[in-house]
């Protein structure tokens, strides 16, 4: 009744060409947006923005990277969390090292770092693929891990091997309390999740999912695999370095190597899964799907323990989170293998023929 | 010189090890097409049922006897490894015929983390022993031939045995038997082995058993070498680039890579190790593994991989 | 309609979840003293986590059945964090929310992502034998306190008493020390000391880091074997611990050689190695396993008698027991001197209490009507010292139990001092920090 196209005329390119075509979809995204930039702020409260709301735009942000290699290039990676960490770890140091440099040129060039260290670790890609690319990308994981710990130049040679920034400015503006903290990674996703919509609807999106589909045959149309699939890693690590930055900076504050361990790569992964492969919005189900579910488990079964009048040990809470969490996540991938966008893309076909189905 | 062949043997000790847990991997890997994440939590519930039900039979009989004990622990956990087996297929495979590689992949994580929870519900999350009666002391041999002897530990020795006796089982299992056969043409083709009369159902539950039984082996070898708790499920991520070099599809492939992997770590470690400040030798499995894929991107022993279009 | 059940589900869960999510916030009201309780009882460290988290909640559990601090009930609620500083820090935000007033992380990780924000929420971070050695130097550290000793204070007393085993210090000269740690900041934590320490009396230090969780060390310990080191120092955690034993018996190293940090020195580390152990020494954070003690007695007869007990009976005395145990009562007392100044029968707020640590003077006499005679010598801190007391003493596994081998030991001030104003100053220009003044100090 209300999500209904009907009447609504493309007389232009540009209309026709725009992101979204639907004006109902072009509505809800911005009164998303505007509910989130306004009315977000008004109502939280210090917990739901330092350990809900902030780690869930920051994974999203990474996820959404990861989402471009995995969901759209087709190329498994597990060593995303290796690049959230060149991210952060460069940032640090040209933070650290370049006086007065901006925040945001910081944290883009630790983008940009990783973005370097991801065609390199890309290049695997051109040779093996699927599950033996997974493992091959864990070498990186597993690389970067040690080097942040060893190597003293990257950590300004602190003695744990610990790092940790002074407080935040961008001209002028010192982002300290957790409603700033929040708007600023905001601006970062939106920013960023509109130019990686853009991305897949444009050529180098469409090469990316020509390799995806059947990458011999975009070789015989005419699609370069090197160029395509090194462009997804550089993009895709982009995006996860930046977002590695604002997890140091803006998320932990201060952190160890152990922050961007390979638990984190599987998680990046999982997100994209459960969230659904090739979609931008996927990529944000599943980063609220593993962010909150864990959180909200642990703080709803002692309150239903109470209920019915159990008390649940700390210890059983967090087996049977790991449990719940587990089952969730094969109920999900059987009753919709594609994710949880896929329901939401079935929600709104069926939305278009609600109330009248027939 | 003793210390290199000291070395190498260590080497070589970890590496039938590693093997053991890839093979599980590759087990089901042959058979279902899944990439098995949970290899590591099966590990990790079989040696905790283990060590638990010869624990409590120990205290139910009032009895002493180890040798009792352990036969039931080995039991108790082998029926943990059927039910788990028996249940894999019925809730979640049978479910998910025909899906990508990637969706089966997360729902081993899936299974993984329900195993992780229910293993430490049941049996506990502190250290538990497994004692199948490993001896724990050295020998230092050929002292006659170099200074200072070689150190065999006999405890490594003798895991190794077991899981080469192990592995040779189970290539004859997968060869010559009629149920191996079974196995191999579910794995070559799920619909032409359907076909032909073959029980898809059937034959998942027997090789989730068979890499059920084979995490037991390895649980019960690292169990009672470093202790049953939940680290053991770390021990898969240390096998995984061994079923890289060897070959997802290969049983050989596991042990040469499991051999070649243990050697390799173990050698930069001690002597590459100490110029770059040491603690190298996880990433350096994986790059040995990545070096190998872009010569041979199917792993050594592994089917060649031919695209079509 | 498969469908339509599972979009109702959705809906439902979207609900319960944000409803949940939004109530945790609100139900935090203050008539009590809160105190959270950072645990780890799942995951890769459970074994050495669970005793000290049990051992902390007993010791908290009879204070309110003996009238509270002055009267102001005590509540706790624990939080499982799994040794993940990510999820560590979430447990920080709910459970600051629920009015806590002091925070113990019990874990080398967190206490670095927690200094900072701990400064901003006003909240005291006791970190009893872990956490930033440099957070001694309290007038760069307000809020941090690293109670009874950190790993400098362990690095320079294993040096201490591996000195007095070869004769004296002097006699350290050209010999050959390994350091075998955790790759983590816990295990990073006494390398400057050592190397310090190394410099002044000539012996040779040798670094091996085992990667987490640390149950692949064979390499570490054929390179033992290849060089063999006079002497084995073991800064690990959890099964680290106890592969390094069982690695050392496989390759022939003395465990008597061999000296551990307090976190390498309790039972879960030695028990399954048994026998094997033998002769295995590590430092204690002044306290070993106490069963003995009137503290434990006390719990046993207070808690455990009446089926309050967190933990199985046998654990009680136990050496990360204890330390749980003395962690609460560190906590206590500073809520307890805080009330001196700021009002008995108070809630104390994060401010008030950082003050109580602050000035915490437990002596003799007090220890002794605690029943912590003979665990733990006085703790008196002040505005430059957050410690409070430097004495280590060693102690050593008999095959069954751990046994007192040495005198007290205390930390060398002449080194220790130097390096923590040092790294605190380092820290204090990082962070465009003031250190604080006298008069602030007084305040």
């Amino acid at each position: 009744m209300f999500y209904r196209e009907n009447g609504q005329f493309k007389t232009s390119y540009a209309a026709d060409q725009q992101i979204f075509t639907i004006a109902q979809d072009k509505w809800f995204v911005w009164g998303l947006i505007a509910f989130a930039a306004l009315a977000v702020p008004m109502l939280a409260d210090e917990y739901m923005f330092r350990a809900i709301l902030i780690p869930f735009l920051v994974l999203s942000l990474a996820a959404l990277g990861v989402n471009l290699l995995v969901g759209y290039c087709g190329q498994i990676t597990l060593g995303a969390g290796a690049f959230m960490a060149i991210g952060a770890y460069a940032a640090y140091n040209f933070m650290v090292r370049i006086d007065g440099m901006p925040l945001v040129l910081a944290m883009l060039l630790g983008g940009v770092s990783a973005a370097a260290f991801g065609i390199l670790f890309g290049i695997p890609s051109l040779r093996v693929r699927g599950l033996y690319l997974a493992v091959a990308t864990l070498a990186a994981q597993f690389l970067c891990d040690w080097a942040f710990l060893r190597i003293g130049w990257f950590t300004n040679h602190s003695s744990s091997g610990s790092v940790s920034v002074a407080k935040l400015e961008m001209l002028g503006w010192v982002i300290d309390s957790p409603t700033e903290k929040y708007l600023f990674c905001l601006a970062f996703v939106i920013a960023f999740a509109f130019i990686a919509k853009n991305l897949t609807r444009a050529a180098i999106g469409r090469q990316w999912m020509a390799i995806r589909d059947m990458d011999v045959a975009a070789e015989v149309i005419g699609i370069r695999p090197m160029f395509a699939k090194l462009s997804a890693f550089a993009v895709s690590s982009f995006f996860v370095g930046v977002a590695g930055a604002l997890w140091g900076f803006v998320h932990l504050g201060s952190w160890e190597p152990a922050a961007f361990s390979v638990d984190r790569s599987f998680q990046l992964l999982f997100m994209v899964i459960i969230g659904g492969m090739g979609s931008i919005m996927g990529s944000f189900f599943g980063a609220a799907f593993i962010v909150i579910l864990p959180i909200f488990l642990n703080q709803f079964l002692p309150l239903l323990g109470s209920l019915v009048g159990v008390t649940v040990s700390t210890a059983g809470i967090s087996h049977a989170e790991l449990i719940i969490f587990g089952s969730l996540i094969i109920f999900f991938l059987i009753v919709e293998p594609h994710g949880l966008a896929r329901l939401w893309s079935i929600a709104k076909q069926k939305l278009r023929l609600w109330p009248f189905p027939h | 010189m003793a210390f290199f062949i000291e070395t190498m043997l260590g080497g070589l000790m970890t590496g039938m090890l590693y093997s053991l847990v890839a093979l599980g991997f590759v087990l089901i890997f042959k058979a279902s097409g899944v990439f098995n994440f949970a290899q590591g939590a099966m590990v990790l519930v079989a040696a905790l049922a283990m060590a638990r039900f010869s624990e409590w039979s120990n205290a139910a009989l009032g009895g002493d006897s180890l040798f009792l004990a352990n036969v039931i622990g080995i039991v108790g956990a082998g029926a943990v490894m059927f039910v788990v087996a028996w249940a894999v297929e019925r809730f979640v495979l049978r479910k998910l015929v025909n899906q990508e590689g990637a969706t089966l992949l997360m729902v081993t994580l899936g299974i993984a983390y329900v195993l992780e929870g229910l293993g430490q519900t049941f049996f506990g999350s502190e250290i538990y022993s497994i004692d199948v009666g490993m001896p724990k002391d050295p020998v230092i041999m050929f002292e006659g031939l170099f200074e200072g002897g070689v150190l065999i530990n006999k405890e490594d020795f003798i895991a190794a045995a077991l899981a080469a006796v192990l592995v040779a089982g189970l290539t004859v299992f997968f060869q010559k038997t009629a149920i191996g056969r079974a196995l191999r043409a579910v794995a070559d083709d799920h619909q032409a082995a359907q076909s032909v009369g073959i029980p898809l159902n059937k034959t998942w539950v027997i090789v989730w058993c068979v890499a059920g039984l084979v995490a037991l082996v390895a649980g019960i070898i690292w169990g009672s070498k470093m202790g049953v708790q939940f680290s053991l499920v770390t021990v898969a991520l240390r096998a995984l680039p061994v079923v890289i070099l060897g070959g997802l599809t290969s049983v050989p492939g596991a042990i040469v890579g499991g051999l070649i992997i243990g050697v390799g770590e173990k050698l930069s470690e001690v002597y590459l190790g100490p110029y770059v400040g040491g603690g190298i030798e996880i990433w350096f499995a994986y790059v040995m593994a990545l070096i190998v894929l872009l010569f041979r991107p199917q792993g050594l022993f592994g089917e060649k991989i031919i695209n079509r279009v | 309609m498969k469908f339509r059940n599972l979009a109702l589900a959705a809906a439902i869960a979207s609900v319960g979840l944000s409803s949940a999510v939004f109530s945790t916030a609100a139900q935090a009201q203050a008539q009590d003293q809160f105190f959270p309780v950072l645990v780890y009882r799942t995951g890769a460290y459970a074994a050495n986590g669970n005793p000290w988290a049990n051992g902390y909640v007993d010791y908290l559990k009879p204070i309110n059945a003996q009238g509270g601090i002055n009267g102001v009930k005590l509540t706790y609620e624990e939080c499982e964090f799994g040794y993940a500083t990510d999820r560590g820090v979430e447990c920080y935000e709910r459970l600051k929310g629920k009015n806590a007033t002091l925070f113990q992380s019990l874990s080398t990780g967190v206490t670095f992502a927690l200094t900072d924000k701990a400064t901003v929420d006003k909240i005291p971070l006791i970190t009893a034998g872990y956490g930033r050695s440099e957070s001694q130097d309290g007038s760069v550290f307000t809020w941090n306190f690293p109670l009874l000793g950190s790993y400098w204070v362990g690095a320079d007393v294993a040096i201490q008493h591996i000195g007095k085993q070869e004769g004296g210090l002097d006699k350290l000269k050209g010999k050959k020390i390994a350091l075998v740690y955790h790759d983590s900041p816990f295990g990073k934590e006494p390398i400057p000391l050592l190397q310090e320490r190394a410099k002044m009396h000539g012996f040779e230090l040798q670094l091996l880091p085992v990667a987490h969780p640390g149950v692949e060390q064979k390499a570490t310990w054929l390179q033992i074997r290849r060089d063999r080191p006079d002497h084995v120092l073991l800064w690990g955690w959890g099964v680290m611990n106890s592969t390094a034993i069982k690695e050392a018996q496989a390759t022939g190293y003395p465990r008597e050689k061999m000296l551990g940090i307090w976190w390498a020195g309790a039972e879960p580390d030695v028990k399954d190695v048994g026998a094997g152990a033998k002769g295995y020494s590590a430092l204690t954070l002044q306290h070993g396993a106490e069963p003995n003690s009137k503290v434990v007695k006390d719990m046993l007869a207070m808690v455990h008698d009446k089926g309050q007990g967190t933990g199985p009976k046998e654990e009680v005395g136990s050496v990360l027991y204890m330390r749980g145990l003395i962690s609460a009562m560190l906590g206590v007392e500073g809520v307890r001197q805080a009330q001196e100044r700021y009002g008995k029968g108070k809630v104390m707020t994060g401010e008030q209490v950082r003050w109580g640590l602050e000035n915490l003077n437990l002596d003799q006499g007090k220890l002794d009507a605690m029943g912590f005679a003979g665990v733990m010598r006085p703790v008196q801190t002040s505005c430059t010292d957050h410690m409070g007391s430097s004495w280590v003493r060693v102690h050593t596994w008999d095959g069954s139990k751990w046994a007192f081998s040495s005198d007290w030991y205390q930390a060398d001030d002449k080194v220790l001092r130097p390096m923590v104003l040092e790294a605190a100053s380092k820290y204090a220009a990082e962070k465009n920090l003031q250190r604080r003044t006298a008069e602030q100090c007084a305040q």
